[in-house]
Formats: C-alpha cells, sequence, structure tokens
C-alpha cells in the first residue's frame, strides 16, 4: 500500500510507526478552525480510530478558516459533514461522529473511549471540561485556543505534567473573555494552530521528540514570532478535581451552554425565555416565549421550568451567557444561551420560513 | 528598577501596547500588578497570568528579571 510510504520512508517512523498511527484511538472535540485541520491530518495520517463531537451545524461564516467544509455542506450537522469529507481522503480508519454536546453527563465516557483528546472547541466552559475529564480519564488532551492573530497550544496531563488548571484555575467570569465570534479570527491562524496540535498528536502517539507538556507554546502570526512559557503542577488544583470524579456527571458546576440560533430553533420541548427589557425589538413570533428580564431573572427564578430544557436569550447573545451562568449557579442546569441573541434567531427564522 | 512587560491577546489592546518599559519602585510582581492597575484600571476585570523569565510566576514572588510578560486565558477556536 503507496498511502503511507513518505510515513514509512522516515526512519524515525519506519512501519512500526504506522502501525501505531493506525492503532491510536483519538477524539477531537469541535470541527471548527481548529479542529477541521486537525481532523485533515490526522486522517491523511493514518490514525486508526477518529471521534468528532460537534452539535453545530455548517454556516457560511464557517467557511473562512473551517476547511472541511463547503457550500454543498451548509446547514449539515459539523461531525458528520466532516466525517464524509475524511471518509474521502481516507476510507481505510474508522471515524465516529457524534453530533452532540460534549457534557458533565457523556464526557467521561467519551474520552475513556480513547487514547488522546484534542480540544477544537470555541468557548471556556468547554475547555475546563474537556480538562477535567481528561485528567479523571487519563488520556491526556492536546490544547489550543486563539485570539485575532495569536495562538496558544500545550499538551495537558499527560503522565506528570500540568494540567489547564494549573495554568488558569478558574474559568473566568462569563462574558470576559471573547470568542472568535465576538472579535474575529485570521482564517489562516486556526489553521497554523490546528496544524500544530495535530503534531503534538503525531509525537504522542509516535513517542517522538519532546511533547509540549509543561510549557505553553504562544505564537503571534503578524509579527511571526513564537515564545514559550513554562508552566509548574500544582497538585492542590489536580486534586480538586480527581476528588470531584464521582459526582462529575450529576454536579458539574462551571458548564455553562451556547448554542447557535439554528440548533435552538431545532429543539423541541423546551421553554423560551427572552431576557432583554420589556418591549425590546425585534418581536420572535411564533414561538411560546416567556419574557423574564435579566434584572429579575432571580426572583423569578422559580417561573423556569426545570423539567424542561431552557433556551435563553437577549439581544447579542453577551447577556444571556451571563443569564446561563447565574441560573447555574442557582443549580438550575439544561439552560443554553442563543449565539447571536435575538438577531439571529430572526434572521435563522426568516430563512426557514 | 526598569522591567520590560509585554502583553499578549486582549491585554495588548486593552494597554495599548505589545510590550512597555515600567519603571518600579518596589521589587516584587504585586507590586508590578499594582502600578498596572493604577495605570490601565481595565486591567483589574480581566483574568491573567505572570510569566517571568520565560515561567509562569506568582504575586508574592520577587522580580529577579526584566523580562515579563501577562497573559490572558484565549477562548476561541
Amino acid at each position: 500500500m503507496s498511502r503511507y510510504i513518505r510515513h514509512i520512508a522516515l526512519r524515525e517512523l519506519g512501519r512500526e510507526g504506522q502501525d501505531k498511527l493506525a492503532c491510536a484511538r483519538v477524539l477531537v472535540v469541535g470541527a471548527g478552525g481548529l479542529g477541521c485541520p486537525v481532523l485533515q491530518y490526522l486522517t491523511a495520517a493514518g490514525i486508526g480510530t477518529l471521534g468528532i463531537v460537534d452539535p453545530d451545524i455548517v454556516e457560511e461564516s464557517n467557511l473562512q478558516r473551517q476547511i472541511l467544509f463547503g457550500t454543498a455542506t451548509l446547514g449539515q450537522n459539523k461531525a458528520l459533514a466532516a466525517r464524509a469529507r475524511l471518509l474521502d481522503l481516507n476510507p481505510d480508519i474508522d471515524i465516529k461522529a457524534y453530533p452532540e454536546w460534549l457534557t458533565p453527563r457523556n464526557a467521561l465516557a467519551r474520552c475513556s473511549d480513547y487514547d488522546i483528546v484534542v480540544d477544537g472547541t470555541d468557548d471556556l466552559a468547554s475547555r475546563y471540561l474537556i480538562n477535567d475529564a481528561s485528567l479523571i480519564t487519563g488520556a491526556p488532551w492536546v490544547y489550543a485556543a486563539v485570539y485575532k492573530f495569536e495562538g496558544q497550544l500545550s499538551v495537558f496531563n499527560y503522565r506528570d505534567g500540568p494540567s489547564y488548571r494549573c495554568l488558569f484555575p478558574t474559568p473566568p467570569r462569563v462574558g470576559t473573555v471573547p470568542d472568535c465570534s465576538e472579535v474575529g479570527v485570521l482564517g489562516v491562524l486556526t489553521g497554523l494552530i490546528g496544524a500544530m496540535q495535530a503534531n503534538e498528536v503525531l509525537k504522542l502517539v509516535l513517542e517522538l521528540g519532546d511533547v509540549l507538556s509543561g510549557k505553553v507554546w504562544l505564537y503571534n502570526a503578524l509579527s511571526a514570532e513564537s515564545t514559550s512559557v513554562v508552566l509548574h503542577r500544582s497538585e492542590s488544583e489536580i486534586n480538586r478535581v480527581l476528588a470531584a470524579k464521582d459526582t462529575f456527571a450529576h454536579n458539574y458546576p462551571e458548564l455553562y451552554g451556547e448554542i447557535s440560533a439554528e440548533v435552538a430553533l431545532r429543539k423541541r420541548d423546551v421553554q423560551w425565555i427572552d431576557i432583554r427589557e420589556m418591549g425590546a425589538q425585534p418581536e420572535l413570533k411564533g414561538l411560546a416565549i416567556k419574557r423574564i428580564p435579566f434584572s429579575r431573572l432571580t426572583q423569578q427564578i422559580e417561573d423556569l421550568d426545570p423539567r424542561r430544557e431552557k433556551i435563553i436569550f437577549c439581544q447579542t447573545g453577551l447577556r444571556s451567557k451571563r443569564a446561563v451562568a447565574l441560573l447555574q449557579s442557582y443549580a438550575l442546569g439544561d439552560c443554553y444561551s442563543v449565539k447571536g441573541g435575538a438577531a439571529a434567531l430572526l434572521a435563522r427564522k426568516n430563512k426557514r420560513e | 528598577m526598569d522591567v520590560n512587560v509585554r502583553y499578549f491577546g486582549m491585554l495588548a489592546a486593552l494597554t495599548r501596547c505589545g510590550e512597555e518599559t515600567v519603571s518600579l519602585s518596589g521589587d516584587r510582581v504585586s507590586e508590578l500588578l499594582a502600578l498596572l492597575f493604577k495605570k490601565y484600571p481595565p486591567l483589574k476585570q480581566v483574568d491573567f497570568q505572570v510569566a517571568q523569565n520565560g515561567e509562569i510566576t506568582t504575586e508574592e514572588a520577587l522580580i529577579n528579571h526584566c523580562d515579563l510578560a501577562l497573559l490572558p486565558p484565549f477562548a476561541g477556536g
């Protein structure tokens, strides 16, 4: 078989190395700007089993950087669309698509089915969840995150190395760290950083070179400068996560959900909550919406249905993220904030009707 | 003492510079932070870690190197 001949030609890799890749199982959480190049290179390299977790739908604004998708896959689920594209690239590997969120309920089961977890998410709550699930299950995770023209990269929970919580112990207040939809991102940056993540995965599997554990690599695409910062393991942070192992699925405090307008509108049997002040425009017709202004949310908490999922929206999607975090501090789960808020919902509704 | 401070990610937008030299009368990281918070009040609202000489350090640490960096978490992907 000539597919891997250039790999096998590498003296450091050879047939033995290629066999290690074929036996490896890698879970990629998020098939977005980072996840797409990671998946593309891991598939081409012949990683034997790949899992893709992503509940989102391909949108036109994704195509600037999410290179596995095209106009033909607009509107499709990203995990399923990525799987179809990747099987064309390499039909000899096993690719599992999970068109759903990584949640405290499924995270441990998902991660324990794989040797390595790769972070391709676009929010901090998911990163804490991946970190903690990786720490508990023992599967190291290859972390990356981007901001405009800059990227961070590291491998956490590898052997006795540090964890993401040794760098940033607790999640920042919701809404204080912007994501790509708020500040924008240079498309090629996610490609560069994602390719670096794929490289770390291959090094982990092949046991080649020095794994980027115990340091964070920082890259600036505008200055073409990179630097790394040494990071130490904090036993107290790690033990805190390991101590919560048994209650993980039911008592995970820090996850706040965020969903796209499209996914929100597809949900059935949910409670819609508009937290804008009374009379705010645009109005969304045709949905049973309960209006509880943000300022009254804690007083009217009994109006929220604990048995149903709750879709919460505001004007832009920022305040609703804070609302979800607030409700979680009152132990109210299954709350989701709508990305882009009322404007995104209205645009999506008009498109559907 | 004069120290060189580099700002990453959104911190560079907050301080409106990628790096700068700061004159410091004390010799602890906490004293540098107090000075920066005074100079850039919005810095107080955001999370970041401080690195000294290419290594994550603590607020209590002595500044024994002139090269410091402030690193915020990134959320994008």
